[in-house]
C-alpha cells in the first residue's frame, strides 16, 4: 500500500454533537488481577487532541491501562473521569484495536459491514472505508486468509467505521515488517489530523518518535513520567526511561 | 452371516424395485426428523447461545441440567409425551395422539436439550475469542447472539447432525407416540422393531441398512459443507 487515502467527508460520518469526552483525568488508579499489582496509583491528565504513546517495559501494565480507559475493565481502586463521564458511558464515542486483531469469520466487507450495521450507521461506507486501508481490492475474500498487516489494517478500518473520538491501538504493529508498519502508521496518522485523539501503546522507540506528542512512561504499574515527546525522547527524567530509550534492560 | 447377505440383497431390490411403502416409511422418517431437528434448532441454538454468554447465579446448576438432558431415555420422552396427548391427558383435545405431529413434538423434546447442551459449548468457545472486541464495539446481547450463532454456523452444523442422527435412530419415543400405524406413522425404526418381532430379519436388516445409507448420506454432505467452510478459514 501507498498511502492511506483519506475517507471522502460526504462519506464519512458526522460526528454526533454531544459534550467533550476530554480531558480524561486519572487519580489513584490501581487494578489488582488475581492477587497481581498490575497498577497502582496511577495519575494522569490527558488534553484534547494529538497523539499519546504509552510506553514502558513489559509488564508494565500498558495494555491493562488501555482496557480501564475503555472501560472493559474495572479499577480496584482510583476514579477514571472522561470530563465527567464513566469510561463506560463512551465507550460507544471510542474504538479499540487490539494487538492480535479478532477478526470474524466472514469476508473482509463483512466484517466492517457488520461494525456499520450493529451501530447504526450508513452500510454503504465499507467501499470507502476499505479503500482508505487499501483493502478494497480484497473485499470478498474470507478476513481470516489476510496477512498480519493486512488483518490489523482491517481492525484499523472496522476501527474508523464508528469514527471514534478516542482510538485505543495496543501495539498494532507487533511483529510486522516496516512496511506493514508504514501503512499502519499513515492511516493513524490521518486519523490524529482528522480530529482523532489517539492513545498508542508501543514498545517501538523509532514508532514512537515518529507518532508521539507526549510520551506516557509506565514502569512497575505507575507513571514514571509523563511529557510532550521532545523532552522525553530529550532528556528523561528518571533511570528507568533513560535506560529503556538506551536500549537496556528494563525489568 | 447369512441374514446379512440376504439383507443386503434385499436392501439392494427393495430400493431398486422402487417399492412405495419403502419410500413412504423412509420419507416420514426424514419428515419427522428433519423437522423435529429444525425445531429443536430454533429452540435450542439460541437458549444455547444465551447460556453460553450469559454470567448469573446457578449457571453452573443449569449446564449440569442441560447436559443430563442430553441423556433422557426416548421411551420416557415417549411417555410423557403420551400422556399428555392421550385423550384423557391436558392436550388432550387437539386429537395429536398417533399422527407425525405428536412424533415430531416427541423428538424435538428429545433432540432440543443436545442441541442446547453442544451449541452452547461451541459457542462458549467462539465467545471466549470474540468477548472482549464484542464489548469495545458496544453489542447489544441480542447482537451478540446472533454473531455467534452466524460465525459459529459450520461448526453448530455438526451440533444439528448430533441431533438429527439422534432422531432419526430413535424408536423409543416414536413408537409410544406414534403407534407404528401403517402407511401414517410407520418410520424407519418402528418398521425394523416390527420385522424383527415378525422373524423377518433380512427385511429388518434391509431395512436397517438403508437407514445407515440415509445417515452417511446426510453426514456426507454436512461434511462437505464443512470442508469447504475450512477452507475458506470461516470455521
Amino acid at each position: 500500500m501507498s498511502e492511506a487515502r483519506p475517507l471522502p467527508a460526504s462519506l464519512a460520518t458526522a460526528r454526533a454533537v454531544a459534550v467533550p469526552i476530554l480531558p480524561l483525568r486519572l487519580r489513584g488508579v490501581g487494578l489488582r488481577l488475581g492477587g497481581a499489582v498490575i497498577l497502582d496509583g496511577v495519575d494522569l491528565d490527558l488534553g484534547a487532541g494529538g497523539c499519546t504513546m504509552v510506553m514502558g517495559p513489559n509488564g508494565a501494565g500498558k495494555s491493562q491501562l488501555l482496557k480501564l480507559l475503555h472501560g472493559l475493565t474495572a479499577p480496584s481502586a482510583g476514579t477514571i473521569d472522561w470530563n465527567g463521564h464513566a469510561p463506560q458511558a463512551v465507550r460507544a464515542r471510542q474504538a479499540l484495536v487490539f494487538q492480535k486483531p479478532v477478526l470474524l469469520r466472514r469476508s473482509v466487507a463483512a466484517n466492517v459491514d457488520f461494525v456499520l450495521r450493529a451501530r447504526g450507521l450508513d452500510r454503504s461506507r465499507v467501499s470507502a472505508l476499505l479503500d482508505h486501508v487499501g483493502l478494497a481490492h480484497k473485499a470478498a475474500q474470507p478476513a481470516r486468509h489476510l496477512s498480519g498487516g493486512e488483518a490489523q489494517r482491517l481492525a484499523l478500518a472496522r476501527a474508523l467505521a464508528t469514527d471514534p473520538e478516542i482510538l485505543f491501538l495496543d501495539e498494532p504493529t507487533a511483529s510486522l515488517d516496516p512496511a506493514s508498519v508504514q501503512a499502519i502508521e499513515r492511516i493513524v496518522a490521518r486519523a490524529r489530523e482528522g480530529g482523532t485523539r489517539v492513545i498508542f501503546v508501543t514498545h517501538d522507540i523509532g514508532q514512537a518518535r515518529r507518532l508521539a506528542d507526549d510520551v506516557v512512561f509506565l514502569h512497575r504499574g505507575r507513571v514514571a513520567e509523563h511529557g510532550p515527546a521532545r523532552d522525553f525522547f530529550r532528556q528523561p527524567r528518571t533511570e528507568a526511561a533513560r535506560r529503556f530509550l538506551d536500549g537496556q534492560l528494563v525489568v | 452371516m447369512q441374514n446379512i447377505a440376504e439383507a443386503f440383497s434385499l436392501a439392494f431390490a427393495l430400493v431398486l424395485s422402487g417399492d412405495a411403502d419403502l419410500f413412504e416409511i423412509v420419507a416420514l422418517s426424514l419428515q419427522v426428523s428433519l423437522t423435529a431437528t429444525l425445531l429443536s434448532c430454533l429452540i435450542g441454538l439460541p437458549l444455547g447461545a444465551l447460556v453460553a454468554i450469559a454470567r448469573f447465579p446457578g449457571r453452573g446448576a443449569v449446564l449440569v441440567v442441560m447436559n443430563a438432558l442430553m441423556g433422557l431415555p426416548p421411551v420416557v420422552v415417549g411417555l410423557l409425551v403420551y400422556l399428555h396427548l392421550s385423550r384423557s391427558g391436558p392436550l388432550g383435545f387437539l386429537g395429536l395422539l398417533y399422527t407425525p405431529t405428536a412424533m415430531i413434538i416427541a423428538q424435538t423434546i428429545l433432540i432440543a436439550p443436545i442441541v442446547a447442551a453442544l451449541s452452547r459449548q461451541v459457542l462458549e468457545d467462539l465467545h471466549g475469542e470474540y468477548a472482549e472486541q464484542f464489548r469495545s464495539f458496544c453489542l447489544t446481547r441480542r447482537q451478540i447472539v446472533r454473531a455467534l450463532l452466524w460465525d459459529g454456523r459450520y461448526s453448530l452444523l455438526t451440533v444439528g447432525l448430533a441431533g438429527f442422527g439422534r432422531a432419526v435412530a430413535e424408536v423409543g419415543a416414536v413408537m409410544i407416540v406414534g403407534g407404528n400405524i401403517d402407511h401414517l406413522t410407520r418410520v424407519m425404526t418402528t418398521a425394523i422393531a416390527l420385522e424383527t418381532s415378525r422373524g423377518e430379519l433380512a427385511l429388518a436388516l434391509a431395512l436397517g441398512i438403508v437407514l445407515l445409507v440415509i445417515a452417511l448420506g446426510v453426514n456426507a454432505g454436512v461434511q462437505a459443507l464443512r470442508m469447504s467452510a475450512v477452507r475458506q478459514a470461516y470455521v
